[in-house]
């Protein structure tokens, strides 16, 4: 009943917050101080945001997008998760690893664009290893300081009670640092989605988000890559708030090992 | 046959600031069945000495024999409590903590369910199986903790100050239950506290600890009948002597 009343309020936040930027983007569109070619009335956004759903371009698009996002988080956990974890679990593997992340780290994923143009060639690949390259340090940081947050009275306990290495791994590591994985994961998707646009922007050819608003430009379609826009931010935020929210509450929201604020 | 044998146990450290002894040449037994408490100030070694039981640390001279066979590390002869209520796995409902011993076992799921429910109506928490540590008071979470170390059938039950983080009345509550829970299962206690009232109701016999090196000074057989009372002079002269036996070791005398 209070949980209800809770997601009402936050809600009528969020409607509040968008309704007020709508009204003074609107404003701004309407007062003349700009050409509508560049700043197009929300009416003309809505009407190219329609236009595209309906014709089928847009899903399209989007799916192309997703498509790209979700092959190269795939790929990030497969590598990230199991190498964060042994990081965390063992000295010299961290010692190897954790150098070699921190140099890579503070690279720009769309740094790499050029590079893997030439390497992958236009298209999906280059894509999905920007999207890759972008999403694999949080997912591998989180997973390694996880790992390393794992209260070591769980593993102490376990292993009186007789758990072998595979045991403690499955279940008391990954539970146990779970709070870190999911974290990572809400990160990584977060990187991975705004690499995408970029990466589509410089190497994808005809299909994706990215591309949309690319070629767009050319056209001076503002319309359209305000439509583009929204659909891209629509997309995050329905990741964010309904997949790795839900995850959360399932999880380690239900079992007291997130502090959440109160109030 | 003793069920434990702590034959001169000694545990030096290596810390940067040189070689710290810990534990210095304890000998003592332990009957089955008996309840066993280690008494004394904090630092003298008496988690030390318990952890070594436990097989977490490993004695660097000494033996020590359980059942009559030489300890090498953990096993499942022993359950262990400590006093930390961040014990439990907060992922797993409490059933599921009491059951994680049994799982370890490869004991079928709805065995081990029966078993740690049964466990849990021994520390009267059956109602409770379905919830997640979070939702428990402490006193309740101990509970928990020790139905899951029991769960498993060790023949030990190595207790490090379980109650030291409860409240006075709570702790008195579970003081009684445990008394209960050792009744009716007949496990080997070893309790270690530094709450004398503590040792005198719960303890067979009382281990005086004494700092510096860390070894055990005297024991102090309890023979009071039970349930104890508190407030009875013979109590309070087990307290006392215990008492008397503690400022005489922590004297700084050369």
């Amino acid at each position: 009943m209070s949980a209800l009343a809770e997601r009402t309020r936050s809600l009528r936040r969020y409607a509040t917050s968008l309704l007020l930027a709508a009204v003074v983007y609107e404003g701004l569109a309407r007062s003349g101080a700009f050409a509508p070619a560049l700043l197009p009335p929300l009416a003309t956004v809505g009407r190219a945001l329609i236009d595209g759903v309906l014709d089928g371009t847009l899903p399209a698009h989007a799916l192309a997008t997703l498509y790209r996002v979700l092959m190269g988080l795939a790929l990030a956990i497969a590598i990230a998760l199991p190498l964060g974890i042994l990081m965390g679990r063992y000295r010299p593997i961290e010692g190897f690893f954790l150098p070699l992340a921190s140099a890579l780290m503070p690279i720009p994923s769309l740094a790499w664009v050029p590079l893997f143009i030439l390497w992958f060639g236009l298209g999906n690949a280059t894509a999905i290893g920007i999207v890759c390259y972008a999403a694999i340090f949080p997912m591998l940081i989180n997973a390694w300081s996880g790992v390393r947050a794992v209260n070591p009275l769980w593993l102490r306990v376990a292993n009186a009670m007789g758990a072998g290495e595979r045991t403690l791994f499955w279940k008391v590591i990954v539970p146990g640092s779970l709070p870190f994985l999911l974290a990572g994961l809400r990160q990584a998707f977060l990187r991975a989605w705004i690499a995408v646009v970029g990466a589509e922007m410089l190497a994808a050819s005809d299909w994706g988000l990215g591309w949309v608003i690319f070629d767009a430009k050319e056209f001076l379609k503002a319309d359209v890559m305000l439509a583009a826009l929204t659909v891209i931010g629509l997309i995050g935020f329905a990741f964010e708030r309904l997949v790795f929210g839900a995850l959360e509450r399932l999880t380690v929201e239900r079992w007291g090992m997130l502090r959440t604020g109160k109030g | 046959m003793p069920h434990i044998e702590v034959r001169d146990v000694s545990l030096t450290y290596d810390t940067p600031a040189g070689r710290v002894v810990g534990v210095a040449g304890a000998s003592f037994d332990i009957e089955p069945a008996e309840f066993v408490c280690l008494v004394g100030p904090s630092g003298c070694g008496k988690s030390t000495l318990l952890n070594i039981i436990a097989g977490f640390l490993a004695p660097t001279a000494g033996a020590l024999r359980i059942g009559g066979r030489p300890v090498t590390g953990r096993g499942m002869d022993r359950g262990i409590v400590f006093q930390d209520f961040a014990q439990l796995f907060p992922w797993r409902t409490a059933l599921k903590n009491v059951a994680f011993g049994l799982e370890m076992k490869g004991i079928p799921k709805p065995e081990r369910e029966r078993i740690a429910l049964e466990q849990l109506r021994l520390v009267k928490l059956e109602k409770f199986a379905n919830a997640y540590p979070h939702h428990l008071s402490g006193g309740m979470q101990q509970r928990v903790a020790i139905a899951r170390a029991l769960a498993y059938d060790p023949s030990v039950l190595l207790m490090d100050e379980p109650f030291a983080a409860l409240d006075a009345l709570t702790r008195d509550d579970m003081q009684r239950l445990l008394v209960e829970v050792w009744q009716a299962s007949r496990k080997t206690i070893v309790y270690v506290t530094h709450n004398v009232a503590e040792a005198v109701y719960l303890g067979d016999r009382v281990l005086v600890m004494t700092p510096h090196p860390g070894t055990v000074k005297c024991e102090v057989p309890i023979t009071l009948g039970r349930p104890r009372d508190p407030l009875s002079v013979a109590f309070i002269d087990y307290q006392k002597e215990l008492l008397r036996q503690l400022s005489r070791t922590t004297d700084p005398k050369g």
